[in-house]
């Protein structure tokens, strides 16, 4: 393979962990108010949800970790917090992945739902009653909702992205 | 017989969910898990080497986020100098009109800054407020529904403490609430947490400004019941908490169904520099 093809898949396989960094590090550019309400869309959920349930291997768990952490740093939470939602999201995956056989997006969508609910549930649960940070719950459920009413487009964006990222991983194998 | 199958299977699902690793992986789920709740449990140790670990962590953070976020900054500057150029034209007929009842305010207020000097000499009124500041620059802005806030690039090596004023321009924007070692965070108005006593003119009238999440409007707490706030009075920082300087501006006051709100004098959306004020 020549070194511009080279570049190009090794560019193409970090990718994945590329865009999560960048949806975290711009996390303010998709924060809308509506009608007096902050839509606050968790593009991280659903990345991580993504790649741990359709592609374990293209996102790494410390990765995950870390980008929980630089999400902490960032948003001015308790460091580690981020973490252990976006961890939590990977164990609800892990589970699907070993126990539900037949998978759709329509399936993938409704468990996406689930688990986001329990996800920040488990990060809001930590804060409220541990750190006694104080929390809109309208704006949480509304950012929540506006995420999973967006994980159909992303999935099929990420599906697209999946599909190139496979065809350079097989030129590397060549 | 199957209650039990079903219960292996669970096992054996969280077996493979927690312990297994993938391939390349040095850490399983669980050993992360636990990596996380200890620093987590960290966040209690407030001073000490905990402490300064966590800053200097959090200092090459922040410096490593701001030059990964160079690019997209960019982007978003070009548009909006793109959107400047648009509506040059109607800028320039509004600001010509403005600067001609400017020039004749500057006239009135260095009038009245003199008169305040030489009154403050006659009662011999000691300044407490020194105006040292820096200018810095503002590495990222975080915008959550729980969180206003921005990320600055002077810390406490730079003089910079707890509580100190932040003014973009001439208008207050907000107050340390984090100092890192090269770093500080800036708790804007605008913020949930935010809590600033205020004085509103005409008339004197002490409250206490409350941010609500929204970027343009704030609330107004605690104002005395007789009052008579009107539409356009303007709020300044009134310096009750022995911190921040009073007669900073702040915003004007707008009536809202018979509840007084401040729409604030800086857009927090487009703030590139920041005066951050210390005392020597």
């Amino acid at each position: 393979m020549s070194i511009p093809n080279k570049f190009y898949s090794s560019i193409l396989s970090i990718f994945p962990l590329l865009i999560l960094i960048v949806s975290i590090l711009l996390s303010s550019k998709y924060n809308f108010t509506y009608s007096g309400h902050n839509l606050s869309f968790n593009i991280s959920y659903l990345l991580i949800f993504y790649w741990s349930l359709k592609k374990p291997n293209y996102l790494g768990l410390g990765f995950i970790f870390l980008a929980g952490i630089l999400n902490d740093v960032i948003q001015d939470n308790p460091l580690g917090i981020s973490s252990i939602e976006y961890l939590s999201l990977c164990i609800i995956t892990g589970f699907a992945r070993s126990r539900i056989i037949l998978q759709n997006l329509f399936y993938d969508w409704v468990f996406f739902l689930i688990s986001i609910l329990i996800a920040g549930s488990i990060n809001y649960i930590i804060l409220v009653f541990i750190f006694d940070v104080p929390i809109i719950y309208n704006s949480l459920l509304l950012g929540l909702f506006a995420t999973f009413l967006l994980y159909p487009l992303l999935a099929k964006i990420l599906s697209w992205i999946d599909n190139i990222v496979q065809l350079s991983g097989n030129d590397k194998k060549k | 017989m199957s209650r039990e199958m079903g219960r292996d299977d669970f096992v054996i699902s969280a077996r493979s969910v927690f312990l297994k690793k993938r391939n390349r992986q040095k850490f399983s789920l669980l050993t992360l898990i636990i990596i996380s709740i200890i620093i987590l449990s960290l966040e209690y140790f407030k001073s000490g080497p905990i402490n300064q670990a966590r800053l200097i962590t959090k200092d090459i953070i922040i410096k490593a986020s701001y030059v990964a976020s160079i690019p997209f900054k960019s982007i978003t500057k070009t548009y909006y100098s793109f959107i400047d150029h648009l509506n040059m034209y109607d800028e320039y007929e509004k600001l010509k009109i403005e600067q001609k009842k400017n020039k004749s305010l500057i006239l009135e207020s260095n009038f009245f800054k003199e008169e305040n000097q030489r009154l403050k000499k006659l009662i011999d009124e000691k300044n407490l407020y020194k105006e040292d500041f820096h200018i810095t620059k503002v590495l990222l802005d975080q915008k959550s529904p729980y969180l206003r806030s921005m990320l600055i690039n002077k810390g406490f090596k730079h003089g910079i403490k707890l509580g100190a004023a932040v003014r973009s321009n001439s208008y207050f924007i907000g107050k340390v609430v984090d100092s890192n070692y090269l770093t500080s965070r800036i708790l804007l108005i605008s913020d949930l947490n935010s809590k600033i006593p205020v004085i509103i003119e005409p008339g004197a009238v002490s409250a206490i400004l409350s941010g609500t999440g929204d970027n343009k409007l704030g609330k107004i707490e605690y104002l005395p019941e007789n009052n008579n706030i009107k539409d356009g009075n303007v709020v300044y920082t009134s310096g009750a908490d022995g911190i921040i300087s009073s007669g900073i501006p702040v915003g004007k006051i707008v009536i809202d169904n018979d509840h007084a709100k401040v729409k604030y004098f800086s857009d927090f959306t487009q703030i590139e520099f920041v005066k951050v004020y210390y005392k020597k």
